[in-house]
């Protein structure tokens, strides 16, 4: 999707719908984020306006928050688990593992849009580590060769 | 109950593990055999290294826990259990005591409580959780649930509230352990007629799942909580603050507070009191540092979650400017029984001044990981093995992290310490909010210090120098020591430089960032000084500083190890021409990824270094209860 192309019209729906504009400017981040998949810098201005904040501040909380991507990312979403129940059971081999199949570093999303990998600090399946989460999905106890194999079943297009 | 029940555990962890197929197969099923049953939902009950977990209750019997279940033992379970009667003993964990004298046992059937590693539990504020249908209040209210409540707001005065809570004993369960009637009597005595209660579910510690446990299983235990507390404080606004990486708990939540306003346990005259109060659930966004009070008031505000100077504290000045009170979910979770059964009750467990219990994640390289609600003071050895049934493939314990990246690590000299705040404090760890990661003998320690620190640096909101410089530069610091770039006096200039950056950071996660890296040195420095004298990791663990190597008698020139070399490095061993010699490792274009140590399947490759050997030990490792 190019720029020209996003249509911009549910950034104002979603502050539309958000009557009490106090305290708003996260949740309506995180509505965007929802409906886009990333937060489209081109959004900025418009929340901003919507929100009487200054764009800096958008800016501000967008870049601060671990949660706000500004770029758009893969159809899955594949997060490695690397809080410290993880750590030590070996989560960092998965983590490389993965950078070496995908072919892309940590936060990158794959030239054909179908990947994004991240690291993510514990989502609280820590009694069954090491975890994989591919979109919304936690795999628990996972191995290098077991994450390979999801990994390339979703490559060819299956469904998991 | 007229029809039998069938319960599955749908936590994130009983997700995880597969209790979502399990689910359906059971509705199926039962379809199938004709019988007429009800299949319900519950969260975690602590057993996670169990999980996928499911019940079943016949109308008049016990319920009956079964374990490890996979959707095609399903069939078989149900069969026996529901068309013949008879438990399963195949799948079975256990039965849980009955609940009335109606209730009749099953026979040669052992008691869910009397299990290893539910013994020496007490479980307060997990009483509900992976018991009951955390979506449905009716089954909350069943077992007493807003009876709390009802009683202070119609039977008692805020002060009285407040006392019962300070005769509690209890203190913040979010990590600073601060007695909780006190906090509430700052607040309640603060001026200004508008104030704000708010539930601390940020549950940053990675590696800890205390909160999403107690939310996503029970979260009508921390509504009742709030609204007790927001009636002895007299506020009338409540927040939760919720992790953003917890989409259940937020789900479970918001589910809660529907039915809750539905009952009018939460909206305006409640229990005809003239009491109102709302509760919203903010969602967090992705950054540790909000789990602290004053960053927290400002992500709820929409700022950046950075913290502020205190004084002025949340009570006299918090959210939106108004008096604030700030608790954690546990601490939340543990009020209604406290009110209902009374503040003498709870201080009757836990130690003199660690009263009540306590809920620690147990996770690492333990046999049974998961949660576990003990009472304040019990021995560490008790938790690592009595509960936890000791370390995975028979290793050698060497230490548990408490309290996260704030806390320390506990060596296992030091394994019968009573685990409450004022003994964990004396040795240089805390309670922290409570997870447990437990390493054994093949875990590095300068290297879980350079995680903690790289986690912290990471988390630093850069608003101070001390932190946001001092952390980094502790960080490069630990990194060359594990890369075997280690110099003379680097563990002194790490004491040095945590010390300061201990006493002139802002918040506490400065203040506590360096404890991991200080409790390790204090307890581990050998292992310091094998990295940076003898370049050399004791637990072989450090990629720059080990060897991968063949014994060459023991290799029957598989070729295994060949095929999955990420570099090919390794030659020979493919055993395809005669007299050919055994796998060979070129050391020099190793990338130490140990996969050839973990495929050989004969055991014929071992990592060293220095003096430590490490051979693989492919015996399967036995599942215990
Ligand atoms: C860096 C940092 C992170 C924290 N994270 C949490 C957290 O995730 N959950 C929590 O309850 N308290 C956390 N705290 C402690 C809170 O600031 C606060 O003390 C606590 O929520 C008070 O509740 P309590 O008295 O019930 O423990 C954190 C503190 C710091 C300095
Ligand atoms: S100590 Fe660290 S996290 Fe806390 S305010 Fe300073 S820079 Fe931010
Ligand atoms: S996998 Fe083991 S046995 Fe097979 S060739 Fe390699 S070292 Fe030899
Ligand atoms: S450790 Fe990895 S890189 Fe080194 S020889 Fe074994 S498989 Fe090859
Ligand atoms: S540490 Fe990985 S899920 Fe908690």
């Amino acid at each position: 999707m190019s720029v020209q192309e996003l249509d911009f019209s549910r950034v104002d729906e979603i502050i539309k719908q958000t009557p009490n504009k106090k305290g708003a400017l996260i949740p309506v981040l995180q509505k965007v984020q929802k409906f886009y998949g990333y937060v489209p810098i081109e959004s900025i201005e418009r929340i901003a306006d919507g929100l009487h904040v200054y764009p800096a501040d958008v800016y501000g909380v967008l870049t601060f928050y671990s949660q706000f991507k500004l770029k758009p990312r893969g159809e899955y979403i594949v997060r490695v688990c690397c809080g410290t129940a993880c750590h030590v059971k070996g989560s960092d081999r998965i983590a490389e593992d993965l950078i070496t199949k995908l072919k892309v570093a940590v936060g990158e999303t794959t030239e054909d849009r179908r990947f994004t990998l991240e690291k993510v600090a514990c989502v609280g399946a820590c009694a069954l580590a090491p975890v994989v989460i591919v979109n919304e999905d936690v795999h628990a106890k996972m191995t290098s060769d077991e994450t390979r194999k999801m990994i390339t079943s979703l490559q060819k297009g299956q469904k998991e | 109950m007229d029809k039998p029940r069938i319960i599955v555990g749908m936590a994130t962890c009983g997700l995880a593990a597969g209790g979502k197929p399990v689910h359906e197969k059971a509705k199926e099923v039962a379809a199938q055999l004709g019988i007429d049953v009800e299949v319900r939902k519950t969260g975690c009950i602590g057993m996670c290294h169990r999980e996928p977990l499911m019940d079943i209750i016949m109308p008049g019997r016990t319920r009956v826990c079964y374990s490890d279940v996979k959707a095609e033992d399903v069939p078989a379970i149900l069969e026996s259990h529901i068309k013949n009667g008879e438990v399963y003993k195949e799948r079975l964990l256990g039965q849980f005591k009955p609940s009335s004298p109606d209730i009749q046992p099953y026979p040669d059937t052992q008691y869910y409580d009397e299990l290893d590693y539910n013994k020496k539990q007490v479980k307060i504020v997990l009483k509900n959780c992976g018991f009951i249908d955390p979506t449905k209040i009716d089954e909350y209210t069943a077992l007493g649930g807003y009876e709390g409540a009802k009683k202070a707001l119609t039977a008692m005065t805020p002060e009285q509230i407040i006392d019962e809570v300070k005769k509690s004993g209890l203190r913040g369960r979010g990590g600073a352990g601060f007695p909780t009637g006190m906090k509430w009597q700052f607040c309640r005595n603060s001026p200004g007629n508008e104030k704000y209660i708010i539930c601390n579910a940020d549950e940053g510690d990675p590696g800890a799942f205390m909160d999403r446990s107690v939310i996503e299983g029970d979260p009508h235990a921390v509504l009742e909580g709030m609204l007790i507390g927001a009636f002895a404080i007299g506020a009338t606004h409540g927040y939760i603050y919720c992790r953003a990486e917890y989409p259940l708990a937020v789900e479970h939540l918001n589910i809660a507070i529907e039915q809750a306003k539905e009952k009018g346990f939460l909206g305006t005259n409640i229990f005809g009191t003239g009491f109102d109060l709302d509760i919203i659930v903010k969602e967090g966004a992705g950054a540790f540092v909000c789990g602290e009070e004053t960053a927290l008031m400002n992500s709820i505000e929409g700022k950046r979650g950075m913290p502020n100077p205190r004084p002025p504290f949340p009570a006299q000045k918090g959210v939106w400017g108004k008096p604030s009170n700030i608790n954690n979910v546990e601490t939340w979770a543990n009020v209604p029984q406290i009110i209902t059964n009374g503040g003498d009750w709870y201080a009757s467990f836990g130690t003199e001044k660690s009263k009540g219990t306590k809920v620690f994640a147990l996770t690492g390289k333990i046999n049974r990981t998961g949660l576990v609600e003990v009472p304040n003071g019990i021995p560490l050895s008790e938790i690592i093995y009595d509960i936890g049934g000791g370390i995975i493939g028979g290793k050698k314990f060497k230490a548990v992290q408490t309290g996260g990246p704030s806390g320390g690590c506990i060596p296992s000299s030091l394994v019968d310490t009573a685990v409450d705040y004022e003994s964990l404090a004396a040795l240089g760890s805390i309670v922290g909010s409570g997870g447990m990661v437990v390493m054994d003998e093949d875990t590095c320690m300068v290297d879980m210090a350079r995680y903690f620190q790289a986690f912290c640096q990471d988390e630093s909101c850069g608003k101070c120098t001390p932190c946001r410089v001092g952390t980094k530069r502790m960080l490069e610091i630990l990194e060359r020591i594990v890369a075997g770039k280690g110099r003379e006096g680097d563990i002194e200039l790490l004491l040095d430089l945590g010390s300061q950056v201990k006493i002139t950071s802002l918040c506490g996660l400065g203040q506590t960032a360096p404890n991991p890296v200080i409790t390790t040195i204090k307890y581990f420095r050998d292992e310091y000084e094998a990295h940076i004298k003898d370049k050399s990791c004791p637990s072989c663990s450090c990629p720059a500083l080990i060897h991968f190597e063949v014994t060459p008698d023991a290799c029957t020139k598989c070729g295994i190890c060949v095929k999955n070399c990420p570099v090919s490095c390794i030659t020979d061993g493919t055993g395809g021409k005669k007299g050919e010699k055994p796998a060979f490792i070129l050391d020099e274009e190793c990338v130490r990824c140990g996969v050839c140590f973990e495929k050989c399947p004969f055991d014929a490759i071992f990592k060293h270094s220095g003096g430590t050997r490490v051979d693989k030990v492919s015996a399967k490792v036995k599942k215990e209860s």
